[in-house]
């Protein structure tokens, strides 16, 4: 406990010729969910990115900086299966696909050449059950993944990310497609994770952020204003911007 | 109130149109059909698929090295056409998405769509033919295979671009190689476009006569060397729907009844499978 999984350090992103973030320096405890929250186009989306390197698909796209994972700067790294293994994504929108329900939670296993069919079998149903996702889907596994409801296919998502057994997981808007119920069930679930990950969320839902997380960070124009504990942060912001975004001035 | 009364009657207006234009469509579609049906069907008979050419004037025989050529120039041009037109289309939506030379294959292929196929078979005679200093039924396949390459291309391209791009990224974001994400996450999202792209195609190429022409030609026997001329079944039923007899006549009917149905059969085998794949 207490130790950082995640430090990064003078981070800065470029889309080209465009800077995007200017010089975060910021620590993500383990086994805690760290919230970043903003206005839109703040750059939370492009921050959360840099973790997994997905910057890393389009051209032109530049990283300044370090962002040490348990010690090893992932900006330097260059295996991506094995980082992206341990450090998994989730989107806004549900991205099953266009397989059962059962590839898809295994679809990563495969890739990272686990073939054995009693292990694969295992490590789904361990992923469905964590992601708690199996009551529902124990008798349908060879059913397409896209019959499943908005809820169930982010928690599938969700599954197929905690099948590789990922570090850290990392979670963009991961309800904003969702009814309150299901909602509900993704943070009671992310809760849940903390067990054996650590989160990092993006999210516009100021409720959202305080009903989850442990710790909270304020981005704006790029920048990293304000980090602290999440029940600090919302009842004695430091900065006064920060302030003025939770009480809805702004943003 | 005479405001709406007056967009009521043009709405209607514009309803009874379009319904008279869809029937009027429907009617010269069922016309041909029923025309086809009932001068076709009546002149089919076993002979026609099992008896080869006889000379002019004599009565029998059928038209059994045509089908057979015909299925021998489709069958190669589709081998050629269906890889070529389905690398080109991931090239231009997936790998070349943003560069120049990608966006200018895709707008020569639009345009290449719409080149006339007798134009085609032509340059296929100028490029093959005469090179090789005979008719064959591989420059007929090939002439069939530009003519659908285009086509496979452009729909592949579309049906790729409709895959939301988040999918690819979800799938990025545990690590997967790219050629992976299009084997086996883009193809088999776009399966069912892809599919009726394919058939399209092939359906698209199986009639046409004018490539052909000049480029397998034809041939009074029976012959498997594709490095021969060949019949074909339109070339022959265009030969003989020209010619003067009557049981020429009987058997082209004969045979635009078979490639009739043969097309419509294939677009609704294709339909099926679409079908049945999406209730799985
Ligand atoms: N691919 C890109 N190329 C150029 N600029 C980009 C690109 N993606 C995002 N940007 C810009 O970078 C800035 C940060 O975008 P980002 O998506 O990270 O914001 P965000 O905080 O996630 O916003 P939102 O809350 O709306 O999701 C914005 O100004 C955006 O316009
Ligand atoms: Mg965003």
């Amino acid at each position: 406990m207490g130790d950082y999984i995640l430090k990064v350090k003078n981070l800065n992103f470029f889309y080209g010729s465009k800077q995007v973030l200017f010089n975060i320096n910021m620590n993500m405890a383990s086994n805690r969910i760290t919230a970043l929250i903003g206005p839109s186009g703040c750059g939370k989306t492009t921050f959360l990115r840099c973790f997994n390197r997905m910057h890393d698909l389009y051209k032109g796209n530049r990283y300044e900086g370090e962002i040490l994972y348990k010690e090893k700067d992932i900006l330097k790294m260059n295996d991506n299966i094995e980082l992206r293994s341990k450090i998994g994504m989730v989107f806004q929108s549900p991205t099953p696909f266009p397989m059962s329900i059962f590839d898809n939670v295994a679809y990563g296993l495969k890739l990272k050449g686990i073939k054995n069919r009693t292990e694969v079998k295992d490590r789904v149903e361990a992923a469905l059950q964590g992601a708690a996702l199996w009551q529902e889907v124990k008798d349908r596994l060879s059913a397409p993944a896209g019959g499943l409801s908005g809820g169930q296919q982010q928690r599938l998502v969700i599954a197929r990310a905690l099948a590789v057994e990922p570090d850290i997981l990392l979670f963009d808007e991961p309800t904003s497609a969702l009814d309150p119920i299901a909602t509900a069930k993704i943070e009671e679930l992310m809760i849940e994770l903390k067990k054996i990950t650590t989160i990092i969320v993006v999210t516009h839902n100021m409720q959202q952020a305080a009903r989850v997380s442990d710790y909270t960070a304020f981005f704006y124009l790029g920048e990293l204003i304000e980090t602290d504990k999440t029940e600090d942060f919302f009842t004695r912001p430091k900065n006064k911007q920060t302030e003025d975004y939770i009480r809805g001035k702004f943003g | 109130m005479n405001n709406r009364k007056k967009r009521e009657l043009i709405g209607k207006l514009f309803l009874s149109l379009s319904v008279f234009t869809a029937f009027l469509g429907i009617f010269w579609l069922l016309f041909i059909l029923s025309d086809l049906i009932i001068k076709g069907a009546s002149a089919i008979n076993w002979s026609l698929f099992s008896k080869n050419f006889v000379p002019p004037g004599l009565s029998g025989g059928g038209m059994k090295a045509a089908f057979i050529g015909q299925l021998i120039i489709v069958s190669i041009a589709v081998i050629i056409g269906i890889p070529f037109g389905l690398l080109g289309g991931t090239f231009i939506a997936e790998y070349g998405r943003n560069s120049k030379i990608a966006k200018l294959i895709s707008i020569f292929a639009d345009l290449m769509t719409s080149i006339p196929s007798i134009v085609v078979g032509t340059f296929v005679y100028a490029v093959m033919v005469k090179p090789m200093g005979h008719f064959s039924a591989l420059a007929g396949a090939v002439a069939l295979a530009v003519i659908m390459i285009p086509v496979m291309l452009k729909t592949t391209e579309n049906m790729l671009k409709l895959v939301p791009w988040s999918l690819r990224e979800a799938a990025f974001a545990l690590g997967t190689p790219y050629y992976k994400v299009i084997f086996q996450i883009v193809y088999k999202n776009a399966m069912t476009g892809l599919l009726t792209g394919t058939i399209l195609s092939v359906a698209r190429i199986a009639g046409e006569t004018a490539p052909l022409l000049f480029t397998s030609l034809n041939n009074s026997f029976l012959s498997f060397n594709i490095n021969q001329p060949m019949a074909s079944l339109t070339v022959t039923i265009y030969r003989y729907a020209m010619g003067p007899y009557d049981n020429w006549h009987q058997m082209a009917w004969a045979a635009s009844f078979v490639i009739t149905l043969f097309v419509l059969l294939t677009t609704i085998t294709g339909r099926l499978i679409i079908k049945w794949r999406y209730k799985k």
